[in-house]
């Protein structure tokens, strides 16, 4: 039985169309990469998950539960957490209290403020500092703990490496084993092909709101995703 | 139909070949045909009705003149103003000033005491400028204070008591109101009449862009403060203008009423029942709230407390008022300012089904 | 001597503008609502003291133990049934909900209690004074008054800085659209600081009522002086708005002084000169959390 299960998804923005009838499942404990060139319609497949943005068609289901229609903050406590694209940190508040507001609904499982910050000492050095004042990276691991604290079931994960520096991409990828060891399911949205066939057990990719190829990276091959990835 | 403006040619180079860009709809024509019946018909009116018609007419022609202002600044300009008092207090107390101390002919004074009101709004509107939104609000209102406790202050203006307006007192009280009545006329057509070729010059597309997302119309290049002020200043002017018709047709200023914010108040409810955002939205109110205030005036308080429950309530469930009501959220135009964008029909013509482009939009 | 001793009734005047003021200051600063009915629901507050003490027979300060809730309820339901739908509509729909709203309750009230002058009695403690020299004394209420505003904005404070719910709000103010993403139901949010800043508007509203006359049309004036006081003082920061207040109210009474008349007008110039020349007010962001 799946964990995740988006069936026939239509988006609109306005009266433009971003996804066409896209299908999307993922089982508990796997990781799945979402791929595709910017436009593609990762970020917006991802907020239909969490509930920032609504359907025009097709369901979303979670759990056996049919979520297309919740609001947001109620799929948090269903166990469905998301670290958006562009991290979103909160200012003003300071790396722990971006963490605490993360903790706001507490669900059972192995993430608190002492978790995370063993999970990623990049955010356990900088716990005082206010979100403000955050270089790229350190907010990116920590738009990650926050989303942790909820001790989610399903993990989305929008643009991790975006913007950042390799060495820093390597850091925060290297917390993902730790997340996926307890259970949690992942599901990462990057342009980054080659970062993203290292952790995925499934890799689909999205070309202007559809699907386009969809498989395990080791029965992939680099031209295929070529192509699809481009349309070409 | 000037379909030769600059603007509009610039517009056909950016649409699709598939649909073309227009002003006027059919019911733009009516529109245009009802106004010039109107306006042609309502000079005869001190020839065929008693003063006292007349006199509630200038009042509604002054609510009109308000509303069309106010709307200019928020609807438009995005800028929610408590304070457009302070202008109609100096257009009354300049005309005063200019017809009775110095004597000028009434008629001169009333475009003087109009432009007293624009040179005074332009300093003004720096200090205005640096607030924003809701704090922008009250800060009008609080300048607004400030002018009338200076009033107040002034024995030249008659201090706390004010003074009469007496520059029409030689002419008979029939011929004085016909003359009040004739002034107030072209002076609401003159309103909205500027109000509408702002609205459809090049300047007009940016205040819509401003109201729209100013950070973007900035980033476009449409100069946001200057276009701002410039709405700011030709409001000021219009309520200067408003002002002087009160006084006029009242023959008193006093500065508790004449700079009360309950004028704010009229403007405001106006425009937020009869739709902000459009030339007619504000007449309509101002027809509608006339009517009301005819209406409810012998239940004395609970006028304004029904007016301001119906505006909450058209504020929550009717943003764009009564008039977007009827024109079905801007799909009939009696005074085209926007653009409309229309498929180009396989046949016919179809001038009714268009939808609305962006500028004139939501 | 008459001058120290005008400024004393200034900073101790200011306290009353501050506790005002603070309410105004949480709707801004959470939602970026200027609830325009501020001074209004202000003096309906004074009212429902009013009718509370005039049924009752109790003290005023009793009477606060029911006034604060129940402002604090209203102004729960008035962000669940008018506000969270015009900030969802967004563009100019908050501030005229809220202008529209202020126009309501001072017509309310009028209608109830017409435009008569009241206050609420409280006794001896009405002219109760601690003197210092021959000429400056400090009344015992507005003394009260001032604490009580300082104590308020401290509470305010500290509640923003460390409790949750604090720490929810200034997540909302940073960015309402991800809220939600953590589980926070931003409607909620907004109508608990709603409910606290009519709290404190309730509490403003009842040493208003005590320290001198009020009518329906007060509200007006106390808008104006709560918002001259954000201003002064700096948005979005609390201390910065004591200290604004403290200013507005060293100015009103320092004018008073020379001219009985010029109080409100010199209050309203001192605050044009702070905007012309430090617009961001005196302690901009200063003691932010
Ligand atoms: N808020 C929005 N309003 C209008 N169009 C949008 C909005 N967000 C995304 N789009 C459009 O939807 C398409 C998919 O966007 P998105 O999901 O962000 O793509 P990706 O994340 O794959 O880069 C793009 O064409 C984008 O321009
Ligand atoms: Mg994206």
């Amino acid at each position: 039985m799946s964990l995740l299960s988006v069936r026939d998804l239509d988006v609109h923005y306005g009266d433009f169309q971003a996804i066409y009838g896209l299908t999307v499942t993922i089982d508990e404990g796997e990781t799945l990469a979402i791929i595709g060139a910017n436009g593609a319609g990762k970020s917006t497949l991802l907020k239909s998950i969490a509930g920032q943005v609504t359907p025009t068609a097709g369901s979303v289901t979670f759990a056996d539960v049919d979520i297309t229609r919740t609001p947001p903050h109620k799929r948090v406590p269903l166990g469905i957490a998301l670290t958006p694209e562009g991290r979103r940190i909160f200012p003003s508040l300071t790396v722990e209290e971006n963490l605490l507001v993360g903790a706001h609904v507490k669900r059972k499982g192995p993430w608190s403020l002492a978790s995370v910050y063993e999970a990623f000492p990049l955010v356990a050095d900088r716990r005082d500092r206010l979100g403000a004042n955050l270089s790229g990276g350190e907010q990116q691991a920590t738009a990650i703990g926050r989303a942790l604290m909820s001790n989610p079931r399903l993990l989305l994960l929008d643009e991790v490496s975006l913007g950042l520096a390799p060495v820093v991409v390597e850091q925060i990828y290297a917390a993902l084993p730790a997340i996926t060891s307890t259970g949690t399911t992942v599901l990462v949205v990057e342009q980054d092909v080659n970062q993203s066939m290292k952790v995925a057990s499934r890799v689909q990719c999205l070309l202007e709101g559809r699907t386009v190829l969809e498989g395990r990276p080791s029965d992939l091959h680099r031209d295929q995703i070529a192509s699809a990835y481009f349309g070409i | 139909m000037s379909a030769t403006s600059s603007s509009t040619r610039d517009l056909h180079a950016v649409v699709s070949p598939h649909a073309r860009v227009r002003r006027a709809t059919r019911a733009s024509w009516i529109g245009l045909g009802v106004a010039v019946a109107l306006i042609l018909v309502a000079p005869i009116a001190p020839y065929v009705v008693d003063r006292g018609t007349q006199g509630s007419l200038v009042t509604l022609f002054s609510l009109i003149v308000m509303a069309t202002m106010w709307n200019l600044l928020a609807g438009y300009g995005g800028m929610l103003s408590i304070g457009q008092q302070a202008y109609i207090g100096i257009g009354a107390y300049a005309l005063v000033y200019f017809a009775d101390t110095l004597g000028l002919d009434p008629f001169m004074a009333v475009p003087l005491a109009v432009v007293v009101a624009g040179v005074l709004a332009y300093p003004i509107s720096f200090l205005a400028f640096r607030l924003s939104g809701g704090y922008f609000a009250i800060g009008t209102w609080v300048i607004a204070i400030v002018i009338m406790l200076i009033v107040q202050q002034v024995p030249a203006f008659g201090g706390g008591i004010g003074q009469t307006f007496s520059a029409f007192s030689e002419l008979t009280p029939g011929r004085r109101i016909a003359y009040v009545y004739w002034l107030s006329l072209a002076g609401v057509v003159l309103a909205v009449l500027v109000t509408y070729l702002i609205m459809r010059s090049r300047l007009g597309l940016g205040f819509t862009a401003i109201r729209d997302d100013a950070v973007a119309a900035g980033s476009l290049g449409v100069r946001v403060t200057r276009s701002k002020r410039f709405v700011f200043v030709v409001a000021a002017m219009g309520c200067g203008l408003a002002g002087a018709m009160i006084t006029a047709n009242t023959l008193r200023v006093q500065p508790d009423s004449i700079f009360s914010v309950n004028y704010s108040v009229f403007m405001i409810f106006i425009v937020v029942i009869g739709g902000l955002g459009s030339i007619e939205g504000p007449i309509l109110g101002a027809v509608v709230f006339f009517a009301l205030q005819q209406w409810l005036a012998d239940l004395g308080s609970w006028y304004l407390l029904i007016l301001g429950v119906i505006a909450i309530l058209i504020t929550l469930l009717l943003p764009r008022g009564l008039w977007g009501l009827i024109s079905g959220d801007g799909r009939i135009r009696l005074f085209p300012v926007g653009y409309l964008l229309q498929p180009r029909p396989a046949g016919g013509t179809g001038a009714g089904a268009a939808s609305p482009a962006a500028p004139s939009g939501t | 001597m008459q001058w120290i001793n005008a400024i004393i009734q200034g900073i101790l005047l200011g306290g009353l503008y501050a506790l005002l003021a603070a309410g105004l200051s949480l709707m801004f600063g959470v939602m970026r609502i200027v609830n325009l009915a501020h001074g209004a629901l202000a003096i309906l507050a004074a009212y429902l003291g009013l009718v509370i003490v005039q049924a009752t027979g109790i003290s005023p300060f009793l009477a606060l133990l029911a006034v604060v809730p129940i402002m604090a309820a209203v102004g729960y339901l008035l962000q669940w049934g008018v506000f969270n739908r015009a900030l969802s509509m967004g563009g100019l729909s908050p501030l005229l909900a809220a202008f529209g709203l202020a126009v309501v309750v001072t017509q309310l009230l009028q209608l109830r209690f017409s435009a008569d002058l009241q206050s609420l009695q409280v006794g001896s403690l009405s002219v109760a004074s601690i003197t210092i020299t021959d000429q400056i004394s400090i009344g015992v209420l507005p003394l009260i008054t001032f604490v009580v505003g300082v104590v308020v904005i401290l509470g305010l404070q500290i509640f923003l800085s460390r409790a949750p719910l604090g720490r929810a709000m200034r997540a909302a103010s940073d960015d309402p659209q991800t809220v939600p993403l953590m589980g926070i139901d931003n409607r909620r949010v907004y109508a608990l600081a709603t409910a606290i800043a009519l709290a404190t508007v309730g509490i403003a509203g009842m040493f208003l009522g005590m320290r001198g006359n009020f009518n329906p049309t007060y509200g007006d004036a106390m808008l104006i002086f709560a918002f001259e006081a954000v201003i002064i003082g700096g948005l979005g920061s609390l201390w910065g708005t004591l200290a604004g207040g403290m200013v507005l109210g060293i100015a009103q009474t320092v004018g008073a002084q020379v001219n009985p008349s010029y109080g409100i007008l010199i209050g309203n110039l001192v605050f044009l000169a702070i905007l012309a020349f430090r617009p961001t007010g005196l302690m901009p962001k200063a003691v932010t959390t």
